[in-house]
């Protein structure tokens, strides 16, 4: 394992290159995502890449009208509000990621336990040019 | 898990606040000056201020909120203690009921006999954008806030899971405000110490005073459900879901068991004290409990030998409604999914069978987010004595519990007092 290999760094990099790269505790055979350097359960260090699917089910969401800084700078506001969402991934692990293709203003036709897919938001310019990770409904 | 004990009792002799709200041109120092001259008014048999052996005071972000940082020591000096230790703790909007729980275990270790516990937070000098900002500080930066999480998205996002798990209505939520703010309009010290109704009548007042067409809403829920009078914040989160931006301080001073009736012949004794931590939301198994509030409730109860049952005042942390249910129901108020048909049976209002955040909760009261904590004990301090005036439970209430959250359950702590 690499000095970075599980940071959030690498995680970052990985959602650069369109993939979700979790780690997998080698004693326990429990999967992170976000990945960890560390398995909370057995405190092992073994790890392993394990790349996830990003084939996932809606668990919770919310319609954002006020919203933070680097999101009114990424064209969101009151007029255009968008979905946040936790979404639990087919592998087990959850994660929260912005959902695309909601109807936001009917949010209560929007389904818990939808299926969703993983999608990929480049936002900023520049060299503060990231990529985060989103779903797709 | 063993049962815990405390090295020795420890009692709450004297508490005091700040009135909460918009203070322009106060800073959290001259309002920590307000909370502890109340705090030294409110011991009955007298108190100086020099027998005080410690300051532990609970801050979420005087950082970011008023650029300033090392904060405890400037506490001390104002209220005239230095050079005895000052101590500040943070852990977001739980911040003063971890200061609480320190300066607890300060005396029960026998190091002090008298310690001064506080909260303060200055959060209106910003603009609201950066007060959103500072406040998702609390939320993980790595993994929540870059999905454009906000914490009233957060909390939100545990209303759309506890409507789905059990079907509640979005109503629900704006009847918890209703009934802070009713509870809130017999609070002195509270920010919006206004019933809806009030809330509701002065906006049509103010129509017709400016020649506008003069709203036409039925009742409060009503005017609740108007997106231009409760527009929404993050859905299902309204304006009146959420605890406002607030400046405030609140201060109460602890002493060993031995000494407290040289002060006061109603001290509280704080029987339970638990603590707990959780992860970021998206690593929990469950979205409508919090399992570090479940964890403190746990600990507090067992170390104070009471059952929910017996509890007879309570403030938990409704920084928005959602929070309010879940905590009724991660205290054992109520079972899993009940807690939002108590509030709908009026089970939760001053009086139902089971009171709910007498004082207006954060909701009404306001939410200086480092001062919370204290405040909740205040509510406490005056039910159990018999000095809440028009918002006094009946039945001379002895047994309070306070339930304070940092983040969303990131930390949470719960204290069980007593007046015996």
């Amino acid at each position: 394992m690499s000095d970075t290999e599980f940071t959030s760094t690498a995680h970052y990099n990985a959602l650069g290159e369109h993939r979700l790269v979790g780690s997998r505790c080698k004693s326990c055979g429990i999967l992170f995502f976000p990945a960890r350097p560390m398995c909370p359960e057995c405190h092992g260090n073994d790890m392993e890449a394990d790349e996830l699917s990003g084939k996932g089910k809606l668990a919770a969401y919310s319609i954002i009208y006020i919203a933070p800084t680097a999101m009114i700078q990424a064209g969101y506001d009151r007029k255009n509000p968008y979905c946040a969402a936790v979404v639990n991934l087919e592998e087990g692990p959850s994660i929260c990621a912005q959902l695309l293709g909601a109807d936001v203003a009917h949010p209560e036709t929007i389904k818990i336990g939808t299926p969703v897919e993983a999608t990929f938001i480049d936002r900023g310019e520049g060299d503060a040019r990231r990529t985060f990770l989103g779903f797709q409904l | 898990m063993t049962t815990r004990k405390l090295g020795r009792g420890v009692a709450l002799v004297g508490a005091g606040m700040s009135k909460f709200g918009a203070f322009p041109g106060k800073s959290s120092r001259d309002l920590f000056v307000e909370a502890f001259q109340e705090m030294l008014g409110s011991v009955d048999k007298g108190f100086d201020a020099k027998d005080i052996e410690a300051l532990f005071i609970g801050n979420f972000s005087s950082d970011l909120f008023e650029n300033q940082g090392h904060t405890a020591p400037i506490m001390a000096d104002w209220v005239g203690l230095t050079p005895r230790p000052a101590t500040r703790i943070e852990d977001a909007c739980a911040s003063s009921g971890v200061a609480l729980r320190q300066g607890l275990l300060a005396v029960a270790s026998g190091l002090y006999d008298i310690v001064l516990v506080g909260g303060i937070e200055k959060m209106t000098d910003l603009p609201i954008e950066r007060v959103t900002d500072t406040l998702a500080t609390a939320a993980d930066a790595l993994y929540e806030v870059p999905a454009g999480f906000t914490f009233p998205g957060l909390y939100a996002s545990m209303a759309t899971a506890y409507m789905a798990q059990y079907g509640a209505n979005p109503d629900v939520f704006l009847k918890v405000g209703y009934k802070n703010h009713e509870n809130g309009s017999l609070n002195e010290k509270a920010q919006f110490g206004q019933r809806i109704a009030s809330i509701m009548e002065a906006r049509k007042a103010s129509a017709a005073k400016k020649g506008l067409p003069v709203p036409t809403w039925a009742d409060e829920m009503e005017f609740l459900k108007d997106d231009r009078a409760n527009p929404i914040i993050a859905w299902p989160m309204r304006l009146y879901d959420c605890s406002p931006v607030s400046d405030g301080a609140a201060a109460v001073i602890l002493v060993s068991e031995e000494i407290a009736r040289r002060f006061t012949d109603k001290p509280l004794y704080v029987l339970g004290s638990g603590q707990g931590s959780d992860g970021a939301i998206h690593s929990r198994p469950t979205l409508t409990s919090l399992a570090s509030a479940k964890y403190a409730a746990r600990v507090a109860y067992e170390m104070a030998g009471v059952k929910p049952a017996d509890i007879q005042a309570v403030e938990v942390h409704d920084c928005f409604t959602v929070a309010e249910i879940i905590a009724t129901e991660d205290l054992g108020f109520f079972k899993p999914g009940e807690g939002w048909k108590a509030v709908e049976e009026g089970k939760t209002a001053r009086d139902g069978i089971r009171p709910i955040n007498t004082s207006g909760g954060l909701k009404s009261k306001g939410h200086p987010v480092g001062a919370s904590g204290i405040g909740q004990v205040l509510e406490i301090w005056k039910q159990l004595r018999g000095e809440a005036g028009q918002r006094q439970l009946p039945g001379n209430p002895n047994l309070g519990l306070t339930h304070n959250v940092g983040g969303t359950g990131q930390t949470c702590t719960v204290h069980i007092f007593e007046r015996r």
